[in-house]
């Protein structure tokens, strides 16, 4: 099976809220979501994360707007008002979650 | 059936006024709410009341009541703003001020107190309220010595009273964003307080509407789509008296509103879906239904609600130390590696000068400033590289000495350098510790006054 990049399948919105990210991953089609649904696990992004985000990642489904919810705990190095970093509001989380490689079936 | 046009004026403090402008000339809207209050903007505001208690309000809100009372008395709008920040008597003096400049004889200014919880901390611990870290449950004896604000998110219930007794703007300090524009949809379509599926389809409206561009193509991942980015309209809702509304944008503004471009802001900022906390009602986001309508409208239906918290959340800052911060440019060829050559000057020079640095955090802009250690290989070649270096000190004066090391790389580093930022001050860095209070400790202290221009 093909291996895509999630930016050619999804797009995706973050925010912060003191020092939780979360990110809005959307598909463009109800087979995507049920992709999204089946390969972007809670696990599997807080392994991509790793070196940025210090605690849990919960997921959420939202299948009326065919949308997944990630939040990503102590991601901010204490949040945006006492964080280094440059990013520090976040806004950058959601491309680099379309940065994650996910296999897809292949088209016939 | 009912409607109320409601608009968004503002989605920040620093927004522009020129979306606003197009609001009230073209938009139709009965209110116009400003949202001025990010998480993070009480810590600047406070920055601002340490200085001078006079301050602590959004400081454009007197430029912005100038160009926008006149226009919105002549059509009828009334305002709404949280723009009081830490002071909103400070920030509704201004208005007054600036109305009575205007000659707009009448105009009633409401101002709405009782957010501010800082000199009422230890009265609410003895009273049995929880100050521990609401996800973490560390213990608030970590920061009370180093308190420099703490403000409730209040609700729409104060707003409703300041319009119900006439006001045409109100001023309001830390209220829930979404309130802002749940408060005139309940006022005009007279919705009640435990009428939870309206509530929450007002309270849908309002987080739309709260982000200004975010709801019609900024921050938008089709970014490449969005028509005249430079004139982005900013979005409106027709609220209905069922709870659904529809929204639409200023016509003859750039922008757009698509099933796309709401859903991307249905979800900002939300954590579980199901269960939003709002101060008046918990709202669910999973059976809110989009129908995009064409023609830049989109109707939004089915959201519900149920009963509000018992508590409302606070956010208390506290003191963080200070960052020193500074950033050059360095050319190919090797353009990188003469960047992290400057780092290590600067480290060492750091050492050499005594400065304390609990963090040091050093960036490279054009390589990994902004993905970090997601960042993937940098190419070969590259054309240039800014270095970024940024220091968490215990003490301003350390911060300051961080940004005093930076002007020896002109001269005596790696040659190739270009815009070199100059010698940034130190900023105070503030942590953000959200409690859960018992709603019950915090309403009776709510005020909202009334004063007419003479």
């Amino acid at each position: 099976m093909p291996r895509v990049k999630l930016a050619a399948l999804a797009s995706a919105r973050s925010g912060d809220k003191g020092d939780t990210v979360d990110i809005s991953l959307f598909a463009p089609t109800a087979a995507t979501y049920a992709l999204l649904c089946r390969e972007v696990t809670a696990a599997r992004v807080q392994a991509h994360f790793v070196g940025l985000v210090a605690g849990p990642v919960e997921r959420y489904e939202v299948p009326n707007v065919l949308a997944l919810k990630f939040v990503l705990h102590q991601a901010l190095d204490g949040g945006a008002s006492m964080s280094l970093r440059s990013d520090s509001l976040g806004k950058c989380f959601g491309p680099m979650l379309l940065r994650l490689e996910i296999e897809v079936p292949d088209v016939p | 059936m009912t409607s109320v046009r409601i608009g968004a004026g503002q989605g920040f403090y620093g927004d522009v006024i020129t979306a606003a402008v197009d609001m009230a000339r073209l938009g139709g809207v009965r209110y116009m709410a400003f949202d001025a209050l990010a998480e993070l903007t009480l810590a600047i505001l406070q920055k601002d009341r340490q200085r001078d208690a006079h301050l602590g309000y959004a400081r454009d809100l007197p430029a912005a009541m100038r160009v926008l009372l006149p226009l919105c008395r002549q059509q009828g709008i009334r305002l709404i703003t949280n723009a009081g920040g830490l002071n909103p008597p400070g920030a509704a003096a201004q208005v007054v001020q600036v109305a009575r400049e205007l000659r707009l004889r009448g105009l009633r200014v409401a101002t709405v107190t009782g957010d501010d919880l800082l000199g009422r901390l230890d009265a609410l611990r003895a009273g049995g309220a929880d100050l521990r870290h609401a996800q973490t449950g560390a213990p608030f004896e970590a920061i009370a010595d180093r308190l420099v604000f703490a403000n409730a998110y209040l609700g729409a219930r104060p707003i409703v009273d300041a319009l119900a007794q006439g006001a045409h703007v109100v001023v309001a300090g830390r209220v829930a964003d979404s309130a802002l524009f749940l408060a005139p949809a309940v006022f005009e379509l007279g919705w009640a307080w435990d009428d939870w599926d309206r509530l929450a389809g007002g309270t849908v409206m309002g987080h739309l509407l709260e982000c200004s561009g975010q709801a019609t193509g900024g921050n938008f991942g089709g970014w490449q789509t969005v028509p005249d980015p430079w004139r982005l309209g900013y979005p409106l809702a027709e609220v209905y008296d069922d709870g659904r509304c529809v929204i639409s944008k200023p016509p003859g503004t750039g922008g757009l509103v698509t099933f796309d471009t709401v859903r991307e802001q249905l979800l900002y900022e939300v954590h579980d879906p199901a269960r939003y906390m709002a101060p008046d009602v918990v709202v669910d986001f999973t059976t809110v239904r989009l129908h995009d309508l064409g023609g830049d409208r989109v109707l939004v239906e089915g959201a519900t609600g149920r009963r509000r918290p018992d508590h409302l959340k606070a956010v208390l800052g506290y003191h963080a130390g200070w960052m020193g911060e500074g950033r050059i440019g360095y050319c190919w060829p090797d353009a990188l590696a003469k960047a992290r050559r400057a780092a290590q000057i600067l480290q060492h020079r750091f050492e050499m000068a005594g400065v304390r640095c609990e963090e040091v955090r050093v960036e490279y802009q054009g390589v990994d400033s902004l993905h970090g250690p997601l960042s993937p290989p940098p190419a070969d070649d590259l054309a240039e590289v800014y270095l970024r270096v940024a220091v968490r000190t215990r003490t301003q004066e350390d911060a300051a000495r961080v940004a005093r090391e930076l002007p020896y790389l002109g001269l005596n580093g790696p040659p190739g350098i270009g815009g070199y930022g100059g010698i940034t001050p130190p900023r105070e860095l503030l942590g953000l510790w959200p409690v859960l209070i018992p709603r019950g400790m915090v309403e009776p202290a709510i005020q909202v006054v009334v004063e007419e221009v003479g």
